[in-house]
């Protein structure tokens, strides 16, 4: 078979760390975010007057001054928009209309020919409150004495897989009711039951929001946004406006990072709403970094308690487990954030009962949305700490309690799942033996503590039981393919895992395959949205059955042409060939123009255009009394960190030693990319560990600067991080892959606060774990002075 | 609110801008030059996105006012490239995969030409402070200080 170019010359991209297919755009200045976006001089700049207050009745707003200033070209108030915006609860509208119930929230917005004229008008927007007793804790904004933020709760559109409590604060109530808690606990030889509070943080996105919106003379609106969600932005948007979602065109370039923050709507229907109103003239709305911090979305605050214990062995036999998530002035995404939590909530542990009650509270804080990790990273804070007090309480070895407790395939999960293969205990031992868990060690000095804490974690997509993914695979006469796709290059490198597996599947050269970018409803096929680490498991499957179905095609018109068999045929490197006649053919021949039948009697084939799908059909609803179901999701990622550190007996300070993350990742279609998620996330779970927090008082953010809201930089990562990731197969993921987007960053405050226990004999209530606050702890400890 | 004319070079061009003079170096590069590629992160001199080189130093170009410039040597991300060749340090940002959502690459990018610039062979330490105000939020500086390294020995 001398011409026929065989697979084995030809190694698959599938799980080669091929480089990048955006990154000579980002490393010359050339690639397009939405603010680098031309409009010429016809364009205005929003603004939006926001609440001082955290909670108010809206009594009159007076826009009559604003409308006179000259350049002005629109000003609109909550009232111009009446129905109600969300994704799961809608409580929500564009603007505020008869209550604010947060500060920041928006009350009015401007449209001027410039950012300095805007803000003007927004000083001339006059706005009478009367202020109402706001609610500043879950704890307190669920219990009866707490004032109602939203009395109409009972009028909301919800789906069917969200429990609100009308007349409370209680925007969703989650519960699991498995197995037998009061016969459990005598069991026990060992309890541990302990609270901690985890603060809201804020994604930090390096790029904040940005969006465009233009009408134009027909009524037809485009919106160009940093997006993870251009079509669900399409369809709520549309919904909200009344109109067809087609007649409204999101398209969605590069996005300078989201981490959950740029998915659903925010921001983007204000542009949209003001384009409303001056047709014809591109309106654009970029957040300043202090309105990032906390008008739009942040992590929402949790107070968690976990009663858990385990026989004389260390087997786990009873969970009790209560989480009060501070959801702010609106929860419209982040009530599923409470469910994911609820459903989720017994970590990687297979334990026999479990009680929970995930309860997402009204507050008046900034509002609650999508954060990486969607509540696992809150949940496992208190979880994996307790786990770890219980593991020395019942004189184990950590890492040996971790693994006899772990959910195995076949195990009934808290929801009745039953767990599917995993490969968590291969985590876990990768990073013990990265750490050198076994061995003892010293601190660097007599001034230093030395310790070191594990954690795990899992984390399910945290998605609506029919999300879907679609794809389209075309060629063109030189051969190349173009892959149409909805999801979005966000940084987490999907554009080029999706080329990789078009590629794959179809035979063709990882080089000649492109994407049909930027993301644009008009063209583009439909991605539910760009969250959940659900791009790569399934967008994966929806591209490649595009490209299989392309190679379908391709396969039957040549078999056609040959009078051959098409199970005999194959397509290598571009090239269709025969393994039984070593017949063979380019692609460029074929891929438009078709092949020529024999003397000259015409053609057959055509365009090929391939198309595939991905919706998952399995998973089932949850009872709402006890959260049993046969399938509550489609499928978990598991994992482990650990970590070695030292502590200054003078300071407080932390000082890492070395980290180790591993994740269960099915298949990892790209390695290196794999790996940066990994780092990336890591770094981002220490930073929300050691630094961040959104210092709320009395509603006000008061650090709402870098000054003052502390991000990890590179000095502070000054040690090896060690990622020694797991591939244990998804059933139905592309190539055994499922996602790890969101993971890295979950088990990483749990590690990081076993480590300082582990250290220094202490267990603080929550993070950030700040020099100041651990020096202070080792001070009431008298372990300094 | 005047206007001043300034003169300066901008990735080896000579410009000759009229800007308002409360108007920012960055705003100059975005606005009236069309230079995109050096971003807005904060406004406030804190996250470094829009980090160029003004004569050589790295600066936070939101800082800096256009009417400062007057005679100054600009290079921002877009003029890092020469007749085609990607730099030293931007070739090996691709190759170690330093690049992920690519916003705060710019300013990364101009800061470690500078160290370089400065300090041909520069320890991990002293990769890490010169980097120090940029912020990047997706990679955690694994790579982007791995590339520096791998740039220094080209």
């Amino acid at each position: 078979m001398a011409n026929v170019k065989n697979k084995e010359n030809n190694p698959s991209p599938i799980g080669a760390s091929l480089p990048r297919n955006d990154v000579y755009e980002k490393v010359t200045g050339s690639a397009v975010y939405t603010e680098d976006i031309q409009f010429g001089n016809k364009i205005l700049y929003a603004r939006v007057k926001r609440s001082p207050l955290p909670h108010a009745l809206i009594k009159k707003v007076d826009v009559s001054k604003a409308r006179a200033l000259p350049g002005v070209k629109a000003v609109i108030t909550g009232a111009d928009f009446p129905n109600k915006i969300g994704l799961y609860l809608k409580d929500k509208n564009i603007l505020a209309i008869d209550r604010v119930r947060f500060i920041g929230e928006g009350v009015a917005a401007v449209a001027a020919v410039s950012n300095e004229i805007a803000m003007k008008a927004l000083e001339l927007i006059d706005v009478e409150y009367e202020e109402l007793e706001p609610v500043f804790d879950a704890v307190y904004g669920a219990s009866k004495e707490a004032p109602l933020i939203h009395p109409n709760l009972g009028d909301y559109s919800v789906p069917n897989f969200i429990f609100p409590k009308p007349g409370t604060n209680i925007a969703n109530h989650f519960k699991i009711r498995k197995g037998n808690l009061e016969e459990a606990w005598p069991k026990c030889k060992y309890i541990v039951e302990r609270t901690f509070k985890i603060p809201h943080i804020q994604h930090v996105p390096i790029e904040t929001h940005v969006a465009t919106a233009m009408m134009d003379d027909k009524g037809k609106i485009t919106l160009w946004a940093s997006s993870q969600s251009p079509f669900a932005q399409r369809a709520l948007i549309a919904e909200c406006l009344e109109i067809s979602p087609t007649d409204l065109r999101v398209i969605a370039p590069f996005v300078g990072g989201g981490f959950g923050c740029k998915a659903g709507v925010t921001m983007e229907a204000i542009p949209v709403a003001l384009a409303t109103k001056c047709k014809g003239w591109p309106v654009k709305f970029v957040l300043t970094r202090e309105e990032e911090f906390y008008t739009n979305f942040v992590r929402q605050g949790l107070t968690i308690t976990v009663k858990v214990g385990c026989d004389e062995k260390g087997r786990l036999l009873g969970l009790k487990n209560m989480m009060y998530f501070d959801g702010g002035g609106s929860t419209e995404y982040g009530v599923n954030v409470t469910r994911a939590a609820g459903y989720s909530s017994s970590g990687p542990y297979d334990i026999e009962s479990v009680e929970t009650d995930s309860i997402c509270v009204y507050t008046n804080h900034p509002i609650g949305g999508a954060y990486r990790g969607f509540g696992m990273s809150e949940l496992h804070t208190g979880l994996d700490q307790a786990m770890d007090e219980l593991a020395e309480k019942a004189g184990l070895d950590k890492v040996e309690f971790l693994k006899m407790n772990t959910v195995k395939e076949g195990d009934k999960l808290d929801t009745g799942m039953i767990m599917h293969a995993n490969g968590v205990n291969q985590c876990i031992d990768n990073v013990a033996k990265s750490i050198h868990w076994t061995d003892a060690v010293k601190p660097s000095s007599p001034d230093k503590l030395r310790g070191r804490g594990i954690a795990i974690m899992w984390k399910a997509p945290a998605m609506p039981p029919n999300a879907g993914s679609s794809a389209w695979v075309e060629l063109a006469e030189d051969g190349h393919v173009t892959v149409g796709l909805g999801g979005q290059e966000i940084g987490q490198g999907t554009f080029t895992v999706m080329a990789q597996m078009a590629a794959a599947a179809l035979g063709v050269p990882y080089e000649n395959v492109r994407i049909a970018g930027p993301v644009d409803t008009q063209y583009s096929p439909y991605e539910w949205q760009t969250v959940a680490s659900r791009l790569t498991w399934s967008m994966g499957n929806a591209v490649r059955n595009a490209a299989l179905d392309a190679r379908k095609q391709i396969l039957d018109v040549v078999a056609q042409a040959w009078h051959e068999n098409a199970d005999d045929l194959d397509i290598v490197n571009g090239i269709v060939v025969s393994y039984k006649t070593e017949q063979e053919t380019s692609l460029k021949n074929i891929a438009i123009y078709g092949i020529p039948k024999e003397n000259d009697q015409g053609w057959v084939g055509g365009p090929i255009i391939g198309r595939g799908s991905f919706m998952p059909s399995y998973v089932t609803g949850l009872d709402p009394e006890t959260g049993q179901g046969t399938r509550s999701v489609v499928h978990y990622t598991t994992g482990c960190e650990a970590l070695d550190i030292e502590i200054d007996k003078n300071t407080g300070k932390i000082t890492v030693l070395k980290a180790a993350a591993a994740f269960d990742v099915g298949r990892a279609i790209n390695p290196t990319l794999v790996k940066s998620q990994i780092e990336g996330g890591f770094v981002q779970g220490l930073s929300s560990a050691m630094f961040e927090e959104i210092m709320l008082r009395k509603g006000v953010m008061i650090n709402p600067s870098f000054v003052d809201y502390r991000i990890a930089t590179a000095p502070d990562v000054d040690f090896p991080i060690d990622t020694p990731f797991v591939e244990v197969p998804q059933d139905d993921g592309p190539w055994g892959a499922r996602g790890v987007g969101e993971h890295p960053m979950v088990p990483t405050i749990a590690a990081l606060g076993n480590a300082i226990y582990n250290a220094t004999g202490l267990r603080l209530p929550g993070p950030p774990y700040s020099a100041e606050k651990i020096y202070l702890a080792m001070q009431d400890a008298g372990i300094v002075k | 609110m005047g206007f001043q004319r300034i003169t300066l070079t901008v990735n080896d061009l000579v410009e000759t801008v009229d800007v308002p003079t409360n108007m920012t170096l960055l705003q100059m590069l975005r606005d009236k030059l069309s230079l995109t590629g050096t971003k807005n992160g904060c406004t406030a001199g804190e996250c470094g996105a829009c980090t160029v080189l003004m004569n050589g130093e790295p600066v936070n170009s939101c800082m800096v006012l256009a009417a400062e410039c007057e005679g100054a040597t600009i290079i921002t991300v877009e003029g890092l490239a020469k007749g085609g060749q990607l730099s030293k340090v931007q070739q090996a940002i691709i190759k170690t995969g330093g690049v992920q959502c690519g916003f705060c690459t710019p300013g990364m990018l101009i800061s470690a030409t500078a160290l370089l610039a400065r300090n041909t062979n520069p320890t991990e330490h002293e990769i890490r402070e010169a980097l120090v105000g940029n912020l990047c939020r997706c990679t955690g500086y694994v790579r982007i200080v791995e590339a520096v390294k791998e740039a220094a020995k080209m």
